[in-house]
């Protein structure tokens, strides 16, 4: 056993037990973070602050939630919504919560794809970022059954019914997903388990890997700069602050962030105690029918753009029919943005507008993702269903064509 | 060296018990999420059909499932291999889901036809796809004739027949 001297207070006497003041160090007050940056750089406290208010929420609303298909719309409508003191509020944080967290991960993640955080060395955070996106939507989906309305119970028939499409297996699965051959208690059920258990856990581990990922090769900067940081960091500790390119994660970087997430939070909770109407879908309020299929179903705005996706291809091609058309689109937009580091074939490490070709890319897959995610809400009938199929072809487009660009920019900046 | 070799050894026996284990616990946890012996074994579905009306849907329910059943006007011509002749007249019997993603299409009694209203599918009144994403027609149930009733569930030599002749075996 090592030696243990008397402690001379109850801090050192922890500090020799756990490590304390090294731990501080590695984790907050040793831990640098490049002094070039702005708000956009807040966004990853954020989301860790939105999870954390999520699992809180969660916490409340699971006390009294019955996830069986004869309680389960009464709970949240009637007894969470009227019964329990400020059941209201947890529920409107929750949903809230639940939009507002995917708009934060939209922003975090194009902040990545604009100033090229994904590249030389970064790949891992990128590709453990998008392993959380995968997640948090699989964890938006079940969550969005549990309420059992009409929208849960459709949602669930449509995502479900995708499974369908696979090759040879694809009717089995479906069944063995939903436990019945159609969405029923047994459905509910194991996704109330996936949505407040497992994925959870796995978001928990994601977002391990995630932050660990960064340690290595370290958080970008405005300018796509690479430099030594263990230089800069002795530079800031000798007292060289001003000179130094790097804060402490804790107290400097932090401070800022919390500024930031001041803002963040009003506007929150504004839209949580004034619109969360907006987050509370008026079809989902009657309860769950399966023998009746709501006029219009369209899924949360942050799922609007893929879910156009798969819907825009509503014609045979080569004999291959739509819906298998709409399938292998849908599969290519959920996975090809995991493998942007690799799409990206130009060396250049530099904010999006000042890159030669990559800014025309970047803004117009913004450009093409907003037309998608209006063209999804609206029915798809007439004009709606051919700007769906050009908007679904340029999404396609944009990233086959991407090496190329990139390629091009390559060349372009090597000649120069 | 010979203790790298009996760590070896064991490294090894520990890894086959492992993988055993592992593919066994595999197997329990994809059996505990089957679909019950109840659910599998749901019943039959036992519908009287002389007394509908012509060119009005009746929706049947069967595991779970909508089924359409829709009795021939004396105008309408039945679709060789999807009509039913129960009796002196025909009818579609069909399940209610759009083969497209599993929505609910509506009839539409003017114009003999079936609209979902999800993707903008189209099916005629013996349900084949003749507009919008739907890759084929509206799937037939297993059904026997029974006299003037349908019982869904079964497999009747009629159904039989049409699926000899849709090429499924």
């Amino acid at each position: 056993m090592a030696e243990f001297k008397p402690a001379d207070s109850l801090y050192e006497w922890f500090d020799q037990r756990l490590g304390i003041d090294k731990f501080v160090k590695v984790m907050m007050t040793e831990y640098w973070i490049p002094k070039n940056i702005n708000f956009l750089w807040a966004m990853g406290v954020l989301l860790t602050v939105m999870f954390t208010i999520l699992i809180v929420s969660g916490i409340f609303l699971l006390m009294y939630y019955k996830p069986d298909i004869n309680m389960a719309f009464d709970s949240v409508n009637y007894t969470i919504m009227q019964e329990v003191g400020y059941g209201w509020l947890f529920r409107h944080i929750h949903a809230v919560g639940a939009s507002v967290v995917f708009l934060i991960i939209y922003i975090h993640m194009f902040t990545g794809i604009y100033y090229g955080s994904y590249k030389k060395g970064r790949e891992l955070i990128w590709i453990s970022g998008m392993l959380l996106f995968v997640l948090f939507s699989a964890e938006g989906f079940s969550g969005y059954m549990l309420p059992w309305g009409q929208m849960s119970y459709w949602a669930a028939y449509v995502i479900t019914e995708i499974f369908g499409g696979i090759p040879v297996i694809g009717g089995d699965l479906v069944v063995w997903i939903r436990g019945n051959f159609y969405v029923s208690d047994s459905t509910l059920t194991r996704f109330f388990m996936l949505h407040v258990l497992l994925i959870p856990l796995a978001i928990l581990g994601a977002i391990v890997v995630h932050f660990y990922a960064l340690r290595f090769p370290h958080v970008n900067n405005e300018e796509g700069e690479f430099f030594d940081f263990d230089k800069e960091a002795d530079k800031y500790l000798a007292g060289d602050k001003k000179g130094s390119k790097v804060v402490p994660f804790w107290p400097v970087f932090l401070s800022k962030d919390f500024f930031v997430l001041g803002f963040f939070l009003l506007f929150f909770f504004y839209l949580v105690f004034f619109h969360y109407d907006f987050a509370m879908d008026p079809v989902n309020f009657d309860k769950a029918d399966g023998l009746k299929t709501p006029a219009h179903i369209y899924p949360e705005w942050y799922f609007l753009w893929s879910y156009e996706v798969l819907r825009g291809f509503f014609f045979e091609i080569a004999g291959i029919s739509g819906k298998s058309l709409g399938l292998m689109a849908f599969a290519f937009a959920n996975a090809i943005f995991m493998i942007l580091p690799w799409l990206d074939r130009s060396p250049m490490v530099k904010p999006a507008n000042q890159r030669p070709y990559f800014k025309y890319w970047f803004w117009f897959l913004i450009a093409d993702l907003i037309v998608l995610t209006v063209y999804g809400k609206l029915p798809p009938t007439g004009a709606n269903a051919w700007v769906g199929f050009a908007s679904s072809m340029t999404f396609l487009v944009l990233f086959i064509a991407l090496p190329f660009i990139t390629k091009a920019e390559a060349k372009k900046i090597g000649g120069k | 060296m010979e203790n790298e070799s009996r760590r070896g050894f064991i490294g090894k026996a520990f890894g086959a018990v492992a993988a055993v284990g592992g593919v066994a616990s595999l197997l329990a946890m994809k059996k505990t999420w089957d679909p019950l012996p109840s659910v599998m074994s749901a019943g039959f579905t036992t519908v009287d059909v002389s007394a509908l009306e012509a060119n009005k849907l009746e929706i049947a329910v069967w595991r779970g499932k909508p089924v359409f059943i829709l009795k021939y006007t004396e105008d309408m011509k039945p679709t060789d291999g999807r009509s039913v002749k129960v009796g002196d007249h025909y009818y579609s019997v069909m399940i209610g889901l759009c083969t497209h993603l599993g929505c609910i299409p509506a009839y539409r009694a003017d114009q003999k036809d079936f609209k979902c209203a999800c993707h903008g599918g189209e099916f005629t009144s013996a349900g084949i796809n003749k507009f919008g994403p739907p890759p084929r027609p509206l799937d037939l149930p297993p059904f026997k004739i029974d006299g003037n009733t349908l019982v869904l569930g079964e497999e009747g030599p009629e159904y039989k027949a049409m699926m000899a002749k849709a090429g499924v075996v």
